[in-house]
């Protein structure tokens, strides 16, 4: 736990950082003329708070005693992990395959291989989850969204739908 | 269901596709049409008066039926419109993506480098000019432009001038102001245009260079007062305005409302863009909305746009030269 | 009395039967955007818009108004449901009612939300029919400093209250406020923070990607983590009985729901303002003039009702400036307005003068939209709660593609889609490391306006940080600041205890 709790305060330290050496593109001082802080005080001196603060939790958490408690529960942490990735590989397909491909493929794999269900729900939702974005999304919202590669099936859908 | 067809049976599914590829080639003939809904770009965030301009555009559209798929507005409006810039670079050949511009489609390229050059996008149709007036509260003692450089000079460079985000339009004006009448006003930076006039008649700024669409209600409750037009002629809704020119000023401003392309997209695409937009100028909606806003239609398509955009990037650079060179922020 | 009879004119339009299928329709199709995470009342109003063309202006207005009110209503469901905010407006609805809905008492949150909203949304527009124009000159007096000390307030009213870790608590708000400057300074009309020139990053980072991110995502993640330990969420039940319990228990919260009201209303009135910080001032006096504030963000009732009241009628009070003065207060309203100037009319002070049939078709029209948001968002509890029913990794499934779309939709943007991913992340582990996550959401979502409003002041009024205090109004609402600040403070000093006050900024 108090190991977790030091890297996620020196993380965040490293983001402050990170952003103040950004921030400094701008002015952060206060000038009279133009009235008031330049375009980078406010991201500079916020992320400097921050960056302190973090500090301020690192050196309470180094001076507490260290306990037992696990920040993650092993055997949980896969599972977590797993669907992490999946998330992530999804998205990453999303432009090249379309959202009709990715999503349904990120569906079948949460409903039958991760989440062991039956067939019949699994083919349910990969099937209904994409015909109701298309109809949701597309026909109604108008709301178009991303196809990849599969552009070229969608133009008689539109042809039929708009 | 259509799931169904088109990912099963996916043999099908391509050989549909020849032939709507064989079904496109042959319409090409008689004039190329959109596959897929248009998205227009619009290079300004929602509710703004480009917003509200291009979706006008959408609406006359979908009414009078001039395109066969739905246009579907987008908003592009982070960094100026250096979003919009990138988006449009980034899909170079697309022909079914259009961009609604305002003048940030020059100043933005110019004031910060975001890898865009203008020159290489491909032009469809500019719409509209609008116009800019010099206003006050109607409270305020100001009724004429000699009052207004008197006022401002008295006030020792606390007059408020508001407007909208540095380096767009209204700062320019008001920088072209600043340099013809040797004056020097504090500008006071705003999200819209709606929120400069709202601020004027609160009493919160002492003057605005708004739109007359902006201010056109405030006005005609008697809450705020034109003081000159920055226009060569004077305008239908305000007949006893001066122009600048009239008082012997060479100031004009005009803000465009234009359509751009990605570049590379094919001509008869061009074309049917181009045919689809001057079929709307002549719809009697657009005509009384130009009438009642003030706006100047003026329609113009093809290589006089292309020089025109081109000569318009010369004077911003020129005037935010200017701008840099007086040291204003 | 000229105001009834004009009143009575605008409901003879607006209740006629095609007006009235009208309503049904739009609410219908309002609430199921509202209730999706990521889309709101912008995206309804936006697409209807160029629909309206083909019926006459007036059954047009209230199909939009129908549509607006509707996804006011389904805002809250997808807060309580799935504990993502729909829009930054039910933000607050979300601290009570996710903990409802773990309790299994979800049908009776959206019961609470239903019956406030239509409560927030009925005195608002009393208040509307009554007093639109004389109230038009107030938002008039709302400068950028008044802006700014509104915030303040609304900060104040909420930050520096909560029980959790002062250092941590202080890092999550200038996280947020830092996220909030990412994209185009206004001022200067420079890009900052863009981080390696990503163009995703021009327009800033979004509320609704920060919110889906750790709200949506982070939660899943967190619940996946402790689900096969322990069930996590008690299966809902509702039946009638459950709607009279419901309507009882309203019925005791009659301040609570007033207070909102007018907060609401008068906070919505405000250009810029608007509903967010209306809702979340409005949870904040409730939960500090409580008897149990300890209460609130463990599943208190009032803490739902409060802030529905407060966006409710601030919808409609954003109504007000864009009517009678042709400001929108919201995207929303802009986009409304922007209807109103293509069927020809001229919003503004003349409106009300020239176009009285319009203007109050328009307010009959409020009337009949709430009416039928209430009765349909009832209507439709029971679905929403089986909804919640379901297996937790088909709903799992489902509210991660929800969130992925969702993500993608308003902005058309694949960046989001992985800032919403990243966010879900960092929001998981900052979750696990006790950081609040909360004021990270409310300062990205308040952090904008503070900004701009302060800096506007002290340029127009050449740098005088004591603008703020002198001006009238902006003085008296920093000085109610500043004691939602100290009573706190004062209380816990009082009773000796741990001090659990976060400073606000």
């Amino acid at each position: 736990m108090l190991i977790a709790d030091r890297v996620i305060a020196i993380a965040i330290m490293a983001l402050s950082a990170y952003f103040m050496w950004h921030a400094i593109a701008l002015p952060i001082g206060w000038n009279g003329m133009t009235g008031g802080p330049g375009g980078g005080a406010f991201p500079f001196w916020l992320s400097l708070i921050m960056l302190l603060s973090a500090g301020g939790v690192l050196i309470r958490s180094l001076m507490q005693a260290p306990s037992s408690q696990h920040f993650f529960d092993s055997q949980m942490l896969r599972s977590v992990i797993l669907v992490v990735v999946a998330l992530f590989v999804t998205i990453a397909l999303i432009p090249v395959l379309g959202a009709y491909i990715a999503i349904p493929l990120f569906i079948f794999w949460y409903i039958k291989i991760y989440g062991r269900h039956g067939w019949v729900l699994t083919a349910a939702l990969t099937i209904g989850t994409p015909v109701f974005l298309f109809f949701f999304f597309e026909v109604t919202l108008k709301i178009l969204l991303p196809k990849g590669v599969t552009e070229p099936l969608f133009f008689p859908l539109y042809a039929m739908f708009f | 269901m259509i799931y169904r067809i088109t990912r099963r049976a996916a043999l099908a599914g391509v050989a549909s596709i020849a032939m709507i590829a064989a079904g496109a080639t042959s319409a090409l003939a008689e004039g190329w049409k959109p596959q897929k809904p248009i998205e227009m770009v619009i290079m300004a965030g929602q509710g703004g008066g480009a917003d509200r301009l291009a979706r006008l555009f959408q609406s006359i559209i979908q009414k009078e039926g001039l395109a066969s798929m739905p246009v579907l507005p987008v908003n592009k409006g982070g960094g100026s419109g250096a979003e919009a810039l990138r988006y449009l670079k980034d899909n170079e050949g697309d022909a079914h993506k259009i961009m609604a511009t305002l003048n940030s489609y020059y100043t933005t390229p110019l004031r910060t480098d975001i890898g865009v050059d203008i020159e290489e996008f491909q032009p469809i149709a500019r719409m509209a000019l609008d116009t800019f007036v010099l206003w006050v509260n109607a409270d305020s003692d100001v009724q004429t432009l000699d009052d207004f450089v008197a006022a401002v000079k008295a006030s020792g460079g606390e007059w408020k001038m508001g407007g909208t985000g540095t380096g767009q339009e209204d700062s320019l004006v008001t920088a072209m102001l600043e340099k013809e009448f040797d004056i020097k006003v504090t500008y006071v930076p705003f999200g819209g245009g709606g929120d400069v006039a709202k601020n004027v008649v609160g009493g919160h700024i002492d003057s605005s260079v708004n739109n007359p669409s902006e201010a056109l209600g405030f006005y005609q409750a008697g809450k705020m007062r034109p003081i000159m037009a920055m226009t060569p002629n004077r305008l239908d809704v305000f007949p006893d305005t001066p122009t600048a020119t009239e008082l012997g000023h060479d100031i004009v401003y005009w803000m465009q409302r234009s359509f751009v392309a990605p570049k590379g997209m094919p001509a008869e695409a061009v074309a049917y863009y181009t045919e689809m937009f001057k079929n709307l100028s002549q719809t009697e909606e657009w005509q009384t909305y130009t009438r009642e806003k003030a706006l100047m239609a003026d329609f113009l398509s093809g290589d006089e746009l292309q020089a025109y955009f081109l000569e318009e990037r010369e004077k911003h650079a020129a005037i935010l030269a200017d701008m840099e060179g007086d040291g204003a922020s | 009395m000229e105001t009834l009879a004009l009143l009575a004119d605008g409901f003879a339009t607006s209740l006629s039967p095609i007006n009235l299928m009208i309503v049904i329709l739009g609410v219908t199709a309002g609430l199921f955007i509202g209730a999706m995470p990521g889309l709101g009342s912008v995206n309804g109003v936006a697409i209807v818009l160029p629909l309206t063309f083909i019926v006459p202006p007036s059954s047009a207005i209230i199909l939009l108004c129908a549509i607006y009110y509707g996804a006011m209503y389904g805002g809250a469901i997808s807060s309580i449901l799935l504990g993502i905010p729909g829009a930054s407006t039910a933000v607050a609805t979300t601290f009570d009612g996710r903990p409802m809905a773990q309790q299994g008492k979800a049908g009776l949150a959206l019961i609470a939300a239903a019956v406030a909203s239509f409560v927030g949304g009925t005195i608002s527009v009393v208040l509307f029919t009554l007093f639109a124009v004389p109230l038009a000159d107030l938002a008039l007096a709302f400068g950028p400093a008044e802006e700014f000390a509104l915030v303040l307030m609304a900060f104040t009213t909420f930050v520096g209250l909560g029980g959790d870790d002062k250092l941590k608590t202080i890092i999550m708000i200038c996280l947020g406020l830092v996220l909030s400057t990412v994209g185009l300074d206004l001022i200067s009309g420079q890009p900052r923070l863009i981080f390696g020139d990503l163009p995703g990053f021009y327009s800033g980072v979004s509320f609704l990607v920060l919110a889906i991110g750790v709200y949506g995502i982070g939660e899943i993640l967190y619940t996946i983590e402790s689900s096969r330990t322990a069930p996590q969420v008690t299966p809902a039940k509702i039946s009638l009985r459950d709607l009279g319990d419901g309507i009882r228990t309203m019925n005791r919260m009659w301040r609570t729901m007033s207070l909102g009201s007018f907060l609401g209303f008068f906070v919505g009135m405000l250009p810029a303002a608007g509903a967010t910080p209306a809702a979340l001032m409005a949870y904040g006096i409730a939960r500090s003039t409580s008897k149990d504030p300890k209460s609130f963000g463990k599943g208190n009732i009032e803490g739902v009702a409060a802030p529905e009241t407060a966006n409710n009628a601030a919808s409609t009070g954003s109504l007000l400036p864009m009517l009678t003065l042709g400001i929108p207060g919201s995207p929303t309203t802009a986009l409304l307005l922007g209807g109103m100037v293509m069927w020809g009319l001229m919003p503004g002070p003349m409106l009300f003068i020239e176009q009285p049939d319009f203007v109050w078709g328009l307010i009959s029209s409020l009337y009949t939209a709430n009416f039928a948001a209430v009765a349909i968002n009832i209507a439709l509890i029971p679905l929403f709660v089986w909804a919640l029913r379901m297996p937790f990794t088909v709903l799992c499934a489902i509210v991660m593609v929800l969130c992925i779309v969702g993500g993608f939709a308003p902005s058309q943007k694949m960046h989001d889609v992985w800032l919403i991913a990243g966010f879900g992340v960092a929001g998981y582990l900052l979750r696990k490391a006790d950081y609040p996550l909360a004021p990270l959401v409310l300062a990205l979502v308040l952090g904008p306006l503070m900004e701009k409003s302060f800096r506007q002041t002290l340029i127009s009024e050449q740098g005088n940080v004591l603008a703020f205090i002198e001006r009238p109004l902006s003085g008296t609402f920093i000085a109610i600041a500043a004691l939602f600040f100290v009573l706190p403070l004062v209380k816990y000093l009082r009773k000796g205890g741990r001090r659990s006050v976060a400073p606000a900024e």
